[in-house]
């Protein structure tokens, strides 16, 4: 995305030669919708004309609509929308849903003229807009309006039903335009690759300032709407084609924000919520890192997540746990199974779960209301479970590129984010790097199954975590009613020993142990009663030495010397 | 509608028709001409016509829903009718405002 930084001053040039309008530096007005702004680096040309066509439902009325509401609600800007296509009272009650305050700002600040020909009116000849224009320019002037939007222009020059007379017309109200000095947008309705669209706004994008054009495409049963700026005189713009939205509060256009990768990173750590894991990553994750946890169905994942999130309530911290098709209390209801209850923390107002269904979605819309949450509830904590869900809406590119805006974002407001990835093959390792998530997570945690003697176990491998010492050991990972907890694994005869093996294995070293130490007691207590006899015996035999030590001297004082008796 | 006005006997409804034009552009000025000529078989006091000018009158066009030029409203009889261009397509223009045929019958 290196196009919004490109040299403005290279676009810049195209201005120069072209005919028309150009006179002196262009002045650009905001038009307030998210994203769109940033790519034309400050709104639309002030004073000058806008095209915008694209296919039906792309947006373009909409996003007009929301131009000029937008400057007309900062009381600044008054505007006029002319609909050659829509009932005006239809688009009045349409941007009701949005939130926009129409009748309010009908009475000073906008005005709506319905200038569709009625299919009652009867052509009686050659006829011209200049009527509509007189009134307009009065209008205009009375209200003193900036900003103007022609809505669905295709439908008028089809009623003039002749390509010179469309000319003239279009003529006529660039020169109405350009005297006025409104700001215009005009919106034109194209198919791609139909002849008819293709000449005449090849006419019109030579006569206006600045083309823009919306896609709305269906991939894999999703909508999925685009939108390009293909010329903007006297400016530089970013030439991409970016993904846009259609939120309930109005237009939305993605773009990754420019200081996004500017972020200050921290050395804080943040437990995992497994002491044996935050041991293997020296301490914990990083705060305001990126971790992916990949892994087939079942082998904890959630469980993971559920640990990282209970453990950032309990120090107090706000966390934001987002699962696609799996309902929240659902979620909360299995974590409980292992020990894990997050209902409290919930109850507490430090948890906020949201429960989205992906299909029907696409992965930019999906990014757009998680980010919209984010902002809501401020959460230093983030969980999407399984980010993965994104591949189902709407092609892997999209996909890829809501999922690393999320990651991006998440970083970029210091938000620690654990994403799930599931994966359904044995070569796990190549399928979640195949969705790029891989790439920019700074820690991978990757979780499996090992088969042996006829039993699953789960085991756990971190296969990345930038900037810290990690443990490179496999470790099992046993789930319990009183959580998670990982344990070593034996390995025997160079093969790694896993649940009724590693088990065994332990029994048996365990019975070893205790047969060994049987062995000394037995050792020991045969030592002791040796000792104990041979103390006995030195007893006996100390008290036949006195005894006969005393019968000694006794013989020798009582024994008579033999001379005197003689 | 009066109703004083229903229970006078109307032999032909008086035709009431209004013309918006811009200016002297030319459109506007052969709808005026091409006009004159359709009407000019008839009786003078049997129609009546308002030309407005929307450079002159510019919100008229608007508050009316008029916004091409030049526009030809039958606002009697009922119902109401409106023709745009420079009514140069005489046939259609005739047919649409009723007057096919009467002229017929007076040819």
């Amino acid at each position: 995305m290196r196009a919004p930084h490109s040299d403005p001053a290279a676009q810049g040039g195209e201005s120069a030669g072209s005919a028309g309008t150009s006179e002196g530096p262009i002045h650009k007005c905001r038009t307030g919708i998210a994203g769109f702004d940033e790519i034309t680096r400050g709104g639309l040309p002030s004073g000058r004309t806008t095209l915008i066509f694209g296919a039906p439902g792309a947006g373009k009325t909409v996003f007009a609509l929301e131009c000029l509401v937008n400057g007309a609600r900062e009381g600044r800007e008054p505007g006029i929308f002319v609909a050659f296509e829509e009932n005006t009272r239809q688009i009045v009650a349409n941007a009701a849903t949005f939130g926009w305050d129409l009748p309010g700002l009908e009475r000073e600040q906008l005005f709506f003229l319905d200038a569709r020909l009625s299919s009652t009116v009867i052509q009686g000849g050659d006829f011209d807009i200049q009527g509509m224009l007189a009134g307009l320019a009065a209008k205009a002037k009375a209200m003193n309006a900036k900003r103007i939007v022609f809505d669905g222009i295709d439908v008028l020059l089809t009623i003039l039903d002749d390509p010179g007379k469309e000319r003239r017309e279009i003529y006529r109200l660039q020169d109405w335009l350009h005297e006025l000095g409104l700001t215009a947008i005009i919106t034109a309705k194209a198919f791609e690759g139909d002849r008819l669209s293709t000449e005449r706004y090849a006419f019109m994008q030579f006569m206006v300032d600045t083309v823009v054009a919306f896609h709305h495409r269906m991939i894999d049963r999703v909508s999925l709407r685009g939108v390009r700026v293909l010329k903007y005189r006297g400016s530089g713009f970013a030439e991409n084609e970016f993904p846009m939205i259609i939120t309930a509060s109005g237009v939305q256009v993605s773009v990754f924000e420019p200081t996004a990768l500017e972020y200050d990173v921290s050395d804080e750590r943040v437990p995992s919520g497994v002491a044996r894991l935050d041991t293997m990553l020296d301490g914990g994750y990083y705060r305001g890192s990126g971790v992916l946890i990949s892994g087939a169905p079942g082998t904890a994942k959630t469980t993971l997540a559920g640990s990282f999130t209970a453990a950032a309530c309990e120090r107090g911290e706000r966390a934001l746990y987002v699962s696609f098709d799996e309902a929240s209390s659902q979620i909360v209801r299995n974590l409980r199974s292992v020990g894990l209850d997050l209902q409290p923390h919930v109850d507490a107002g430090l948890l906020e779960m949201m429960s989205v269904r992906t299909e029907a979605r696409s992965a930019e819309e999906h990014f757009m209301a998680v980010r919209a949450r984010i902002r809501e509830c401020a959460p230093r904590s983030l969980v999407i479970d399984p980010i993965s869900a994104l591949n189902k809406t709407g092609g892997v590119i999209a996909a890829v590129h809501g999922s690393l805006r999320l990651l991006d974002y998440a970083r970029a407001n210091g938000i620690t984010v654990l994403c799930t990835s599931l994966v359904a093959s044995e070569n796990a390792l190549a399928e979640t790097t195949e969705t790029q998530i891989s790439t920019i997570a700074d820690t991978w945690i990757h979780l499996s199954y090992l088969v042996r003697a006829g039993e699953r176990n789960r085991t756990l491998t971190i296969v990345k975590s930038r900037g810290m010492a990690h443990s490179n050991q496999v470790r099992e990972l046993v789930l319990s009613s009183h959580g998670l907890t990982l344990t070593d694994v034996y390995t025997a005869g160079g093969e790694v020993l896993v649940g009724t093996a590693r088990w065994e294995h332990e029994a048996m070293l365990a019975e070893t142990e205790a047969r060994r130490m049987a062995e000394l007691d037995l050792r020991r207590s045969e030592l002791e009663r040796e000792l104990d006899a041979l103390r006995a015996e030195q007893a006996r035999w100390d008290g036949r030495r006195s005894s006969d030590r005393r019968d000694l001297r006794r013989l020798r004082h009582a024994d008579p010397d033999p001379a005197d008796v003689a | 509608m009066s109703p004083d006005r229903s229970s006078v006997p109307a032999e032909e409804p008086r035709l009431v028709l209004r013309l918006y034009v811009a200016g002297d552009g030319p459109n506007s000025t052969a709808a005026r001409a091409n006009l004159s000529r359709l009407l000019g078989t008839y009786p003078p006091g049997s129609y009546e016509v308002e030309v407005v000018d929307c450079l002159r009158e510019p919100m008229r066009a608007i508050e009316e829903g008029v916004f091409v030029t030049p526009t030809l409203l039958r606002v009697s009889p009922q119902p109401r009718r409106t023709i745009v261009g420079s009514l140069s397509e005489s046939m259609n223009v005739s047919a649409a405002l009723g007057l096919e045929r009467s002229s017929a019958d007076r040819a």
